[in-house]
């Protein structure tokens, strides 16, 4: 067995192979010098807590007592299907029986002329430490996307008193995924904790001089920041599969199974589209950390022939000051919304399908106020439930009663 | 050395739920089981430190409110990733309505 990519994705996958009893060979190839580690506190803990601490998935001895090889710092250069076999970068070749993508996605670069080495993206561990360096109390930043990437590092940097200016072109925040309630939120917490957030307006120019980026916005309007980090979103790391001749469609296609139209290679995670089970099939990527970790572990399962369809309802969260918001589901499926208010300002919004099916909860509030209802949610929309929209207003209502109906 | 504490009263945690509870600098979760028992661990995930008593009770599992991490709270069992570290159980009894749980 072998899997490109030591992400949360690939090194999930390689864990579970060995839960499931397979005992043959494992090897886990990464392009990046660190044991297989979780990238979400990048943006979060690796700025603010007092030592940059990388999170591992697995350390170097439970790597060594489940017998798992891993390649780091290597990258995988082609596949040769016919041989089944994978070659590395270092000249080397790998022999698999199954091959699983876990390649994941990298930040998608800003199309414009005047980037400099204080333009800067956030992906890996390395890219965090670099980022963290300048994130003082005298800096200024400017956050280029106001997606989570961005407004999470935003919350980081205010933490640490840089001064903070966040550009989205967009007329607003989150406009992907997340709704203008829950946005809005989200936009007054940064601007009470001090940031500047600027919706709507393009960027016309940039200019990094080396020491200081000048950032030109469609209204003339002129940011000088210390440095600039960019965050519009990732493109799926597909190169390798398609010049292996695998299909690409919006990410590694493959079917529910997380199998390519070939049998013996899989994809999972960031670098793959695949068919949402419970959207009818809709073909969907995602990008979050518990679809990395449950495609991951379902790979291996479905690597050692257990032919299994992928049923999860895709879910994440974001963590900015002292506010937590998770959404399960994808809201952009929701015809109409319920809201339910919750204690300490937190609340959720339910988002009902035309026929009253509930495909989508988004909630935001305090610390971990949400959690709860929203992972009911969770089991209602997996459970195709069709709640009444005044239980899901109600809070006097436990949505636990509504899961038992 | 150990002592049996007063946590809560008996009616204070609904049936399939859990609460927090704090102690001599120390947080713990006291569950109440679907079979209207009565059980203790931990207050915090083995993951990322997070209060449990905000998460999901279901049958004999809670689940971290935050990255949905699954324990068994009879056991401490952890229940697959992203936990792999078991929580600490603490005996708990119900005397005359209050849940007293034994820590140390």
């Amino acid at each position: 067995m072998v899997i490109i990519g030591a992400g949360e994705c690939g090194g999930r996958a390689a864990l579970t192979l060995r839960d499931l009893g397979f005992d043959g060979p494992v090897t886990l190839v990464g392009d990046e010098p660190h044991l297989p580690y979780e990238r979400p506190p990048l943006s979060k803990e690796a700025m603010t807590s007092e030592a940059p601490l990388i999170k591992a998935i697995a350390s170097d001895e439970l790597l060594g007592e489940r017998s798992i090889r891993h390649i780091h710092s290597v990258r995988a250069v082609a596949i040769d299907r016919a041989a089944h076999l994978v070659r590395l970068s270092d000249g080397s070749s790998l022999a698999y029986d199954k091959l699983l993508l876990a390649t994941g996605s990298v930040p998608r670069k800003l199309p414009m002329p005047g980037l400099g080495g204080r333009c800067v993206y956030l992906r890996t561990f390395n890219d965090a430490l670099a980022i963290r360096a300048h994130l003082k109390p005298e800096n200024r930043v400017a956050i280029i996307g106001g997606g989570f990437i961005g407004l999470e590092l935003a919350a980081s940097a205010r933490k640490l008193g840089a001064t903070v200016a966040v550009l989205e072109a967009q007329p607003r925040i989150l406009m992907r995924g997340v709704p203008a309630e829950i946005a809005e939120v989200i936009h007054k917490a940064h601007e009470a904790e001090g940031a500047k957030v600027l919706t709507g307006q393009g960027i016309t120019a940039i200019a990094d001089d080396g020491t200081r980026v000048r950032i030109t916005l469609a209204d003339g309007q002129e940011i000088v920041a210390d440095f600039a980090v960019i965050g519009i979103g990732a493109v799926p790391v597909t190169a390798l599969a398609a010049e292996a001749g695998l299909a690409i469609d919006n990410g590694i296609a493959v079917d529910g199974n997380l199998r390519s139209a070939d049998p013996d290679v899989f994809a999972a995670g960031d670098c793959c589209s695949f068919p949402l089970a419970v959207y009818g099939g809709r073909r969907v990527r995602l990008e979050a950390w518990r679809n990395a970790q449950e495609q991951g572990a379902l790979a291996a399962k479905n690597m050692l022939g257990a032919n299994e369809a992928h049923a999860a309802v895709p879910w994440f969260w974001s963590d900015q000051y002292g506010l937590t918001l998770q959404i399960a589901g994808l809201s952009d499926e929701g015809r109409s919304t319920v809201r339910r208010d919750l204690d300490d300002g937190a609340f959720i919004l339910f988002h009902l399908a035309e026929d009253g099916r509930l495909v989508a909860a988004s909630g935001i509030g305090p610390g971990n106020a949400v959690a709860r209802d929203i992972r009911l949610a969770e089991m209602l929309i997996a459970k195709r439930a069709m709640p009444a929209p005044e239980a899901l207003g109600s809070q006097s209502v436990k949505l636990k009663s509504l899961l038992a109906a | 050395m150990s002592d049996w504490v007063e946590a809560c009263a008996a009616g204070d945690i609904d049936e399939e739920d859990v609460m927090r509870f704090d102690h001599a600098g120390r947080t713990y979760a006291i569950y109440r089981s679907p079979e209207d028992e009565y059980f203790a661990t931990d207050g915090l995930c083995s993951h990322e430190k997070v209060h449990l008593a905000d998460g999901l009770v279901m049958d004999d599992i809670i689940e971290c409110p935050k990255h949905n991490g699954r324990f068994n709270y009879k056991t401490g069992d952890a229940r697959g990733a992203p936990v792999c570290v078991n929580l600490k159980t603490y005996p708990v009894k119900v005397d005359a309505g209050k849940v007293l749980i034994q820590v140390g």
